[in-house]
C-alpha cells in the first residue's frame, strides 16, 4: 500500500460521492465458516458524512476517466479534473481491509466508462467475482450495472451482487438529451427490465429449490437528480411509482442538484434545493409504507410539495373530510394516516387499545407527536366536535409554534437517507 | 424493607423469588455494590440461587412468552437507577393477570421498560456500528468500546457470525471486561487500568496505512455543500468519538 492509493481514493471517493445511495439493507447473505462477513438485512452505518449522510459502504469508481459527456457530472470528459484508476487488486485489498475493521458493511462499485461499456462492465464484475469466490466475501456488494453493457455481463453481476442500480438520473428524457448528449432511456430501462425479470425468475426458482443460488437479493434501485433540469414534483412522483409498479425498483434516490457544475447546458442554482429533496424522500415514504397513492401526494391543483409542511400533513390539510380519526376504533391504514402518527406508535395504538380505551396522556406517552397529531384525533378524553376543523388555521398554527420544525427554510431533521429501515 | 442482592440478573429473579415466598413487597431492591445502610431500613439479603431464578424466568415466559424474558433481561443491562424494581412490577403484573400483559402500553411502568428497550436497541446497533477493530502484531483484530449501557453481553453473536475466521476481542473500558474470540465465544477481564488504549507500538504497519486510508476516505466523501453538522453529531454522538479512527485527532 503505498501512498499513490491514497490519492487514488481520495479521486474516486470525491467523484462517486454524488451518487446518493448508500444502503446496505434488504439483502440476507450468511456467511460460511472460513469466510468474512454477511449481509444481516437491516444494514448498518458506520459512521456519518459531516452532512449526515449514512457511510455504509466503500463507494468508489473504479476510474474517473470517461468517453461521456454529461452536464451533471463531475466526471465528464470535458471536465479538467484530476483523474485515476484503481487496479482490481486495489479495490480488493480496500474492501477486504475497510470490512476487517468494521468500517464498512460492504463495497458500493461505480464507474466512468472507458474504452467501451462491456470492457468497465466486465471489470465491475470481476472485482465482485474475485471478492465472493476468491476472498469467501459474504458482505455487502453493491454495483452500478451500466446501460448499454450485455445481458450476459448483466446476469453475471446480478450473481455476486447484493443489489445493483441503473441511475436514471435526469426525471424526464427531454431533459436527458439536453444534458447528457450520448445517454436515452431506452438505453437505461433495458438493463432495468432485464433485471426486474431476472430478479423474479430467481425468486420463483428459490422457493422450489431451497440451494438456487441468489440473484440480486436487495433488488434494484436508482437516482434521480432534483432541480437541474424544470420537472415538477408530480412528474417525478409518478416516475417513481412507476418504477416501484412496473420495475420493481426497491428505491428511488432523489439528489438534489449541487451545483458542481459551470457547465452552460445547467442552470446556475445559488444553494441545492435540500428542502425539495427532504420533501421527496418524504412523499417515497408514503408512497411505500403508508399506502398513499401518488395523487393523493400531488395533484393538478398541487404539482409540487409544500416546502414549508410535510406531505402527510399537507394531505390532512386538503381532505377534512376524512378527520378527525378516532385512534380507538380506526383500522390501522386510517392511524397510519394521521399527521404525527408514524408506523411504530400506530402499531402500539393498535396493541395497547385492546387493555382499555386511550386517553391523550397514553398517546402523548406512546410517542406520538401531539402538537400534530391533536388536530386530527379523537380519543376517550377527547371530544372533537366544538373543535372545529379550519385547514387554514391549523396551517398557521403548527408553522407559528416557536418549538416547531416545520419553520419555513430550516430543514428538519428527517435525515435525507434513512438508515434503519429494511428497503 | 429493601432487599439486596448481588448485582447479578440471577439475583435479581431469585429477589422477585424471594418476594413471593415471603410473602411482601420490598420498598426497593438494590444491588450490593450500591446499597447504603439506613438506621431504620430492614434489610434482606438475598441468595442467588439458579433454580430460584429459573423458576421466575420459566413463570413469566409461560404467560408473556420468550420476549417477556428477552425484555426484562435487556433492561437489567441498562443499569439505570430503580430499573429492579420497574422489572419488579413487570412480572408481578404479568403473573396476576390472565392476559399476556407485555404490549400493555397504558400501563406507565410496562411502557417504560418498552422504551428503556428501545435504548438499549440503540446502543446495540450503535456498538455493530462504531466498533473499529486494529491489528495487533500477535496477529488478533482488537476494538474498544464505552457504551452507556453493559451491551456487551448482546453484541457477541453479530460479531461470530461476520469475523469467525479471525481472532478478535471487543473490550468495554468502562465496565473492564470484554469478549474474545478464538474459534470460540468467551468473556475476558484484565486488570486495573490496561486496556484504556492501544499503544501504537503493538500494531502492526499495515494497521496504520489502512487507518490513514479510512481517515482520507472520511474527509474525501464530505460534501461542504451540505454540511450539517448538528445532524452529525447527532448520528454520531461525541461520547463514541474517543474510539471512533476517522474522528481521533492524530
Amino acid at each position: 500500500m503505498n501512498h499513490r492509493v491514497k490519492e487514488k481514493l481520495e479521486i474516486l471517493a470525491d467523484a462517486a460521492k454524488y451518487d446518493v445511495s448508500c444502503a446496505s439493507s434488504g439483502s440476507k447473505r450468511k456467511n460460511t465458516k472460513d469466510g468474512l462477513g454477511n449481509a444481516t438485512g437491516m444494514g448498518i452505518c458506520h459512521t456519518y458524512t459531516q452532512d449526515g449522510r449514512c457511510v455504509s459502504l466503500l463507494k468508489i469508481l473504479l476510474t474517473n476517466h470517461c468517453i461521456f459527456d454529461c452536464a451533471y457530472c463531475v466526471s465528464r470528459r470535458s471536465n479538467d479534473i484530476k483523474r485515476a484508476a484503481f487496479t482490481v487488486q486495489e479495490v480488493v485489498d480496500l474492501t477486504i481491509n475497510f470490512y476487517k475493521r468494521n468500517y464498512i458493511e460492504g463495497l458500493f462499485l461505480s464507474s466512468g466508462i472507458f474504452k467501451n461499456v462491456d470492457y468497465t462492465m466486465e471489470r465491475l464484475v470481476r472485482i465482485a467475482k474475485k471478492l465472493r469466490e476468491e476472498h469467501k466475501f459474504n458482505g455487502y456488494i453493491h454495483l452500478k450495472a451500466i446501460p448499454g453493457a450485455s445481458d450476459e455481463l448483466i446476469h453475471e453481476a446480478g450473481l455476486y451482487a447484493d443489489r445493483l442500480s441503473v441511475n436514471l438520473e435526469i426525471p424526464s428524457e427531454q431533459s436527458l438529451k439536453k444534458v447528457a448528449p450520448e445517454k436515452d432511456y431506452a438505453t437505461a430501462y433495458k438493463p432495468m427490465n432485464y433485471l426486474s425479470e431476472a430478479i423474479t425468475e430467481y425468486k420463483k426458482e428459490k422457493k422450489v429449490i431451497k440451494s438456487a443460488p441468489k440473484f440480486t437479493p436487495g433488488g434494484q434501485s436508482t437516482q434521480l437528480v432534483i432541480g437541474a433540469t424544470p420537472e415538477n414534483d408530480r412528474h417525478i412522483l409518478n416516475l417513481a411509482d412507476s418504477l416501484y409498479q412496473q420495475q420493481n425498483l426497491k428505491r428511488v434516490y432523489y439528489s438534489g442538484y449541487i451545483p458542481i457544475s459551470d457547465d452552460n447546458r445547467l442552470p446556475v442554482l445559488r444553494q441545492a434545493p435540500l428542502r425539495r429533496e427532504n420533501r421527496l424522500y418524504q412523499a417515497d415514504w408514503l408512497m411505500r409504507f403508508y399506502k398513499f397513492k401518488v395523487d393523493e401526494i400531488v395533484d393538478d391543483n398541487n404539482p409540487n410539495l409544500d416546502l414549508d409542511i410535510d406531505p402527510k400533513l399537507a394531505y390532512a390539510l386538503r381532505n377534512p373530510q376524512f378527520f378527525p380519526i378516532d385512534v380507538n376504533i380506526a383500522d390501522y391504514e386510517w392511524i397510519l394516516r394521521i399527521p404525527g402518527i408514524g408506523a411504530k406508535s400506530a402499531k402500539k395504538i393498535i396493541a395497547a387499545r385492546r387493555f382499555g380505551k386511550l386517553r391523550q396522556e397514553h398517546l402523548k406517552k406512546i410517542g406520538i407527536i401531539w402538537k400534530r397529531a391533536k388536530y386530527f384525533l379523537t380519543c376517550a378524553d377527547r371530544d372533537f366536535i366544538n373543535l372545529g376543523f379550519q385547514p387554514e388555521a391549523i396551517r398557521a398554527q403548527i408553522l407559528h409554534n416557536p418549538k416547531s420544525k416545520s419553520k419555513p427554510g430550516q430543514l428538519n431533521l428527517f435525515a435525507p437517507t434513512p438508515t434503519l429501515l429494511t428497503t | 424493607m429493601t432487599f439486596v442482592y448481588d448485582a447479578t440478573y440471577e439475583g435479581l429473579l431469585s429477589a422477585i423469588f424471594e418476594s413471593y415466598r415471603l410473602q411482601t413487597i420490598p420498598l426497593r431492591i438494590v444491588a450490593e455494590d450500591k446499597h447504603q445502610k439506613s438506621l431504620f431500613d430492614q434489610v434482606v439479603t438475598i441468595n442467588t440461587d439458579d433454580t430460584y431464578s429459573n423458576r421466575v424466568k420459566k413463570g413469566l415466559e409461560k404467560k408473556c412468552g420468550k420476549q417477556a424474558s428477552n425484555l426484562i433481561y435487556r433492561c437489567f443491562l441498562s443499569e439505570k437507577p430503580g430499573i429492579e424494581m420497574l422489572i419488579f412490577h413487570f412480572v408481578r403484573t404479568a403473573m396476576k393477570h390472565e392476559e399476556n400483559v407485555l404490549q400493555n402500553y397504558r400501563d406507565e411502568q410496562i411502557l417504560q421498560l418498552h422504551q428503556i428497550n428501545k435504548q438499549i436497541g440503540r446502543e446495540v446497533h450503535r456498538m455493530h456500528a462504531f466498533v473499529r477493530f486494529q491489528e495487533t502484531k500477535d496477529g488478533m483484530m482488537t476494538s474498544l468500546i464505552n457504551p452507556d449501557f453493559n451491551v456487551i453481553p448482546l453484541i457477541g453473536k453479530h460479531f461470530v457470525d461476520r469475523y469467525p475466521a479471525f481472532e478478535w476481542l471487543i473490550y468495554d473500558t468502562k465496565r473492564r471486561y470484554g469478549i474474545h474470540y478464538k474459534d470460540s465465544l468467551s468473556f475476558i477481564t484484565f486488570g486495573e487500568n490496561q486496556h484504556r488504549y492501544l499503544a501504537g507500538e503493538v500494531l502492526t504497519s499495515a494497521e496504520n496505512q489502512y487507518q490513514q486510508l479510512w481517515k482520507s476516505y472520511f474527509r474525501a466523501v464530505d460534501i461542504p455543500e451540505r454540511r450539517n453538522l448538528k445532524l452529525h453529531v447527532q448520528h454520531v454522538p461525541k461520547r463514541y468519538w474517543k474510539y471512533l479512527i476517522e474522528k481521533s485527532e492524530a
